[in-house]
């Protein structure tokens, strides 16, 4: 039988930042995984991912999946693809179908890293072709590029669902709206306002009653739920569709800690049943680790700091290094992960209602309800600021952790300080040049550049733009409000393009100066 | 709580909902798991040996979560409440012919 210093199960994120840990300290490492690529879900997530600059912050997930794996080439990681691990026993020993064989493979450590499974709802008609995960779309449009239909409705409003109808729209479907049974939007306000402003409409505290159709999705009935979590009769509505996305959720993959017989609890902050870990990932068992979403649900960005600290702490427990380089490695982790679990968003804030940011700004309350911040609401953040000649306008309006803007300026007009989670504050005592590298950065795709005194009577608005065919300068079209509905008529004067924007693309549009301050997308005209 | 079996939890009762498929892979619906709970299977475990649930294709990737959110509901307790399945090998589909091949912990490579 093969002996390993540490086997990874699971090469996405997690497992494969672990197991460059490891193996940079000199264990040797295996990493199994079932599935025929390795990466996990990242070579799925074509967004920039949001969060700290020195953490990957605004590089897109697949790139982060690349750098992963030539990172555990050099390190000289073994990553053994189509095998299936199906046990694991408390000794330490795994057996994985590989090929036509069941093959046994042990280990003085081992880290789990088997990631999670999306949920699932049932309602009438949801075995019916056409019901399918979000994360099944995202796999159909971005490992295959195979349209998943072409009317969607997405049923969830966390992050996923947002994140994964804006790749909708990308890739050409119609979003014809997002149904969450909750009162407030789940995720992100500026993923929801990503696509409010490209006209999908929100029904909140609405739930799905039924899929239509006999052999496949032909439409879709929602109703209006009450307090007591049923369908209001009388307030169902018909949406013709074809594919019906469900994002409601994750739920751990920990059934091999269960069958070692790692302690387990049922923690709803982290999203179902996980098995207990202390600091350093290390589950009940000695020698037995888990990191990433097995050990409760996180974000990506998360992943790769548990992943690197249970890499780090396997090390430490054959003896590869000592007690004070992994206090001093774990040190270095530690404040980057409990960064990521501040804010409006984080674990700790799960099931709350968060009415002031930690400024004491009102949370947009429209932006909760529909997707978008209403025009009464947006002056009082510190972003978005009156100022002659062309300057940033930061609609970030909730507090998470991101803050690879506040480098993106040359001039440091963007100001974030060391609370990651902070609100950026335009400083208007700095002059933006209108080199657009803060609109390219933000991962939210949340900030503007408006000049109010580009002609007499007009003014410019330069727009995040991620859609292909880009409009070429010149073009005569609409621009769309934060609602998605047009205000007014618009002539893109120009297109940026750059490799430091890593293809966001910069569009400015010409609107009439009362329309500065509204107009936040622009629609060729068809 | 769950695993007390002298608790009354009153006759099943008929449900609009209960050709509802729950476990796609086996094809077993809502009104099937709920009525199992008054046979008198009152914990997941006794449920997918009756019912057959999760036992299919999937492993209960798809269902588990929402059988145990059934019988919870059923037995009137919280789904935290109720002890998961037991885990064990194999944890994914395989076919007898190359689970008969297990090459043993003792052959060296």
């Amino acid at each position: 039988m093969k002996r390993y210093d540490l086997i990874v199960i699971g090469a996405g994120p997690a497992g494969l930042s672990a197991s460059i840990e490891a193996a940079k300290r000199g264990l040797a490492v295996a990493v199994f995984d079932e599935n025929a690529k390795p990466g996990g879900q990242l070579f799925k997530q074509i967004h920039k991912f949001f969060g700290a600059k020195e953490h990957k912050a605004k590089i897109r997930g697949f790139r982060i999946g690349e750098d992963l794996l030539a990172q555990a080439a050099e390190t000289g990681v073994e990553v053994v693809l189509n095998a299936v691990v199906i046990g694991l026993f408390p000794e330490k020993e795994i057996t994985v179908k590989i090929g036509s064989d069941v093959r046994h493979f042990k280990a003085d450590t081992i880290i789990i890293a088997t990631g999670a499974s999306e949920n699932m709802v049932p309602f009438e008609g949801w075995t019916l072709p056409g019901v399918i995960g979000a994360g099944a779309a995202q796999t159909m449009m971005n490992l295959h590029g195979v349209l998943p239909g072409k009317r969607v409705l997405m049923l969830g409003s966390g992050n996923v669902g947002l994140v994964v109808s804006y790749q909708l729209l990308q890739a050409g479907c119609e979003v014809v709206a997002v149904c969450d049974m909750a009162p407030r939007v789940g995720g992100y306000g500026v993923h929801a306002a990503k696509i409010a402003r490209c006209g999908v409409p929100f029904y909140m505290e609405h739930t799905i009653v039924k899929a239509e159709g006999s052999v496949q999705v032909t439409g879709v009935t929602i109703g209006r739920v009450g307090a007591d979590r049923q369908v209001i009769p009388g307030t169902e509505k018909h949406l013709a569709v074809d594919t019906i996305c469900l994002a409601v959720g994750l739920s751990p993959m920990s059934q091999l800690a269960d069958m070692a017989y790692c302690a387990m609890e049922d923690n709803p902050r982290k999203a179902g049943y996980v098995p207990v870990v202390d600091e350093f990932g290390e589950t009940s068992v000695p020698g037995i680790f888990a990191a990433g979403d097995v050990s409760g649900i996180e974000e990506a960005s998360s992943a790769m700091i548990e992943g690197r600290i249970a890499g780090v702490a396997a090390a430490y427990r054959l003896g590869f290094i000592d007690k004070t380089a992994l206090n001093a490695q774990v040190q270095e982790l530690k404040p980057a992960l409990s960064s990521l679990r501040q804010g409006m968003f984080a674990p700790e804030s799960r099931g709350k209602t968060i009415t002031k940011t930690e400024e004491g700004c009102a949370i947009s309350e429209n932006l909760l309800r529909v997707g978008f911040i209403a025009e009464d609401e947006i002056s009082r953040y510190p972003g978005v600021t009156k100022q002659k000649g062309v300057h940033p306008v930061i609609e970030c309006t909730q507090n998470i952790p991101c803050n690879p803007c506040q480098d993106a300026c040359p001039k440091k007009c963007i100001r974030i300080g060391s609370q990651i989670t902070a609100l950026p504050v335009v400083d208007e005592s700095e002059t933006c040049i209108d080199c657009g590298m803060c609109v390219a950065s933000c991962s939210g795709q949340a900030i503007f550049l408006v000049n109010e005194d580009f002609a007499e009577d007009y003014a410019t608005v330069t727009l995040p733009y991620e859609f292909l065919p880009l409009p070429p300068e010149g073009d005569k079209g609409f621009a769309l409000g934060r609602d998605g509905q047009k205000v007014c008529t618009a002539e893109v004067v120009q297109v940026r393009s750059a490799p430091a924007f890593d293809k966001t693309h910069l569009l400015t549009i010409k609107v009439p100066r009362d329309m500065a301050m509204k107009a936040r997308f622009y629609k060729a005209e068809v | 709580m769950a695993k007390d079996r002298t608790k009354e939890i009153g006759a099943f009762a008929a449900a609009p909902d209960d050709n509802l498929i729950i476990c796609r892979c086996e094809e077993i619906t809502k009104g099937e798991i709920r009525s199992a709970v008054h046979d008198g299977m009152f914990t997941l475990t006794e449920i997918r040996r009756y019912l057959r649930t999760g036992m299919g294709l999937c492993q209960g990737q798809t269902c588990s979560r929402l059988v145990k959110a059934i019988v919870a509901s059923e037995l009137g307790v919280t789904p935290s409440e109720l002890e998961p399945a037991a885990s064990r090998a194999p944890m994914r589909p395989i076919e007898m012919r190359i689970l008969a091949r297990d090459l043993g912990g003792d052959q060296h490579e």
